[in-house]
C-alpha cells in the first residue's frame, strides 16, 4: 500500500467577490455585514458569477466550510433563506433552459450514442491542446474533483434496494474501495501534482468563472434537497456514462503532453472504472428508483439534461477561449 | 469486506450488448498466457473486442453517429 501524503486538514481562505451578492454573503460569513437585500437578489442574473460564487459559498459550508467562519453558519436560518433565494432562479433556469426529455430512458439512449468527429473539450485537448489549457481544465475540473462522488452520498438514505445497494457500490469505489491512495479525490490531487498545479482543497475557486461553478453547483443542489433525489440520481448517470470516452481522450492528451503518470493514471482509472460504474447506475440505481418511484421518471431525465446543460456551456467557454488563444479563467494559475 | 464466494455462486450478468458483468476480485488469464486481476466489486468485461484495454470494457462497444456535437460529446 502506497503512503498517502498526509496533511493537517485546513479550511479554504474565504474568495474575493463577485458582485453585490457574493460580497454580501461573504461579509455574512466573516461577521462584517448583513446578508443580501431583497433588491438585490432580485435583480441577480440566475447563472452568472455573483450568483453562482454566492451560491457556492452557502453550499461550502456543508463539505468544508472556510477560514474563520464558525461552523455553526451551515444551519444558520437567516443564511439558509438566502440560500433558497439563491437556488430558486437558479433551479428556474435550469428548467427552462435544459429541459429536453420527459423519460429517463430517452435522455440516456442519447448519451449512450458515440460521436465519430466530436468537438468537445475532451476532442479539443486530446488533438491539439497544449500544456497551458490542460492546466487551466485540470484548475477549473478540482473545484468539483477533490470532493470527487460526495455530494452524491447526500442521496443514500433517500433510496432502498437495489438503487441503494448498487449507489453505494458506486460510491464505495469512488472513495477507492476502502484504500485511501485510491481514492479518486486523491487520484486527482496527485494529478494536480503533476501538473504543477496547487492540490490544496478551494485553491482555484476564484480561478473558475461562473460555468465552471454552476457544474459544482448543480451537485450541491440535487444532493441536498431530497426533492430533487430523481435529478441527482439523474445527473450521476449523465456524468457516469459520458465519462470513459471522455476519459479515455482527456488520458490520450497527459500522455501526448507527457504530463506525468498520476495524471495520466486519473484518466486511465475512469475509464475502467466508468465503464463498470455507467452499467451499475443505469441497471441498478436509475431502474431500482424507477421500479419503486416510477413518478420520478421526469425528474431523472431532467437531472441528466440539466447536467448535459451546463456542461456544454463550460466547454462553450473553455473552447471560445481557446481556440483564440487566450485564457479561459478568472486568474492566473 | 466479507467473503461470500463460499456462501452462494459468482453472478455475472449477461446482456446481448454489452460487456459481462462479474462480481470481483477476478483474476483473468488471458490468451498469451499473462493474467490481469481487479479488486473491484464488480468488473465489467469486454464481449465486443473492441477495447483499447481489454479485457476491461472502455465502452467502445457503443454505437457511433457522425452528428458534430451531440449530448456525449464532452
Amino acid at each position: 500500500m502506497q503512503p498517502v501524503a498526509t496533511r493537517p486538514v485546513t479550511e479554504p481562505e474565504l474568495p474575493p467577490s463577485r458582485g453585490e451578492i457574493s460580497a454580501a454573503v461573504i461579509a455574512y460569513l466573516r461577521g462584517t455585514g448583513p446578508l443580501p437585500g431583497e433588491a438585490a437578489l432580485a435583480g441577480a442574473d440566475p447563472l452568472g458569477d455573483d450568483l453562482q460564487l454566492a451560491l457556492y459559498l452557502c453550499y461550502e459550508l456543508h463539505y468544508r466550510g472556510f477560514a474563520g467562519v464558525p461552523e455553526a453558519r451551515e444551519w444558520d436560518p437567516e443564511l439558509l433563506r438566502v440560500r433558497a433565494a439563491l437556488e430558486e432562479p437558479f433551479l428556474a433556469a435550469l428548467r427552462k433552459g435544459a429541459t429536453r426529455h420527459e423519460h429517463a430512458a430517452d435522455a440516456l439512449d442519447e448519451l449512450l450514442v458515440e460521436p465519430v468527429d466530436g468537438e468537445g473539450v475532451s476532442h479539443f485537448l486530446q488533438d491539439k491542446g497544449e500544456l497551458w489549457q490542460l492546466r487551466e481544465y485540470a484548475a477549473q475540473r478540482s473545484v468539483y474533483h477533490l470532493k470527487e462522488a460526495d455530494p452524491h452520498a447526500w442521496v443514500l438514505p433517500r433510496l432502498w434496494g437495489r438503487a441503494k445497494a448498487g449507489m453505494a457500490a458506486v460510491e464505495f469505489d469512488e472513495w477507492g474501495g476502502g484504500r485511501a491512495e485510491r481514492v479518486h479525490a486523491q487520484l486527482f490531487a496527485d494529478l494536480m501534482s503533476d501538473l504543477e498545479l496547487d492540490p490544496a482543497y478551494g485553491r482555484y475557486l476564484d480561478a473558475s468563472g461562473a460555468e465552471a461553478l454552476a457544474v459544482v453547483n448543480l451537485m450541491s443542489l440535487f444532493g441536498l434537497h431530497r426533492a430533487l433525489r430523481g435529478a441527482l440520481v439523474g445527473h450521476f448517470a449523465a456524468v457516469e456514462i459520458t465519462s470513459s470516452p471522455g476519459s479515455r481522450r482527456l488520458a490520450k492528451a497527459m500522455r501526448r503532453l507527457g504530463a506525468g503518470p498520476a495524471a495520466e493514471h486519473f484518466y486511465a482509472e475512469h475509464v475502467e472504472a466508468d465503464a463498470v460504474h455507467e452499467q451499475v447506475v443505469r441497471r441498478e440505481v436509475v431502474a431500482g428508483l424507477l421500479e419503486v418511484e416510477p413518478h420520478l421518471d421526469a425528474d431523472v431525465a431532467f437531472g441528466v439534461d440539466a447536467t448535459g446543460w451546463l456542461e456544454d456551456r463550460l466547454a462553450d467557454r473553455l473552447l471560445e477561449a481557446w481556440r483564440s488563444g487566450r485564457t479561459s479563467l478568472r486568474t492566473a494559475v | 469486506m466479507p467473503d461470500t464466494s463460499a456462501e452462494r455462486p459468482r453472478r455475472i450478468v449477461a446482456r446481448r450488448e454489452g460487456p459481462l458483468l462479474v462480481e470481483g476480485p477476478v483474476e483473468i488469464e488471458l490468451e498469451d498466457g499473462t493474467t490481469v486481476t481487479s479488486d473491484r466489486f464488480c468488473v465489467a468485461l469486454c464481449t465486443c473486442r473492441r477495447s483499447r484495454m481489454y479485457p476491461w470494457c472502455d465502452t467502445s462497444h457503443r454505437k457511433h453517429t457522425p452528428t458534430a456535437r451531440p449530448a456525449s460529446d464532452r
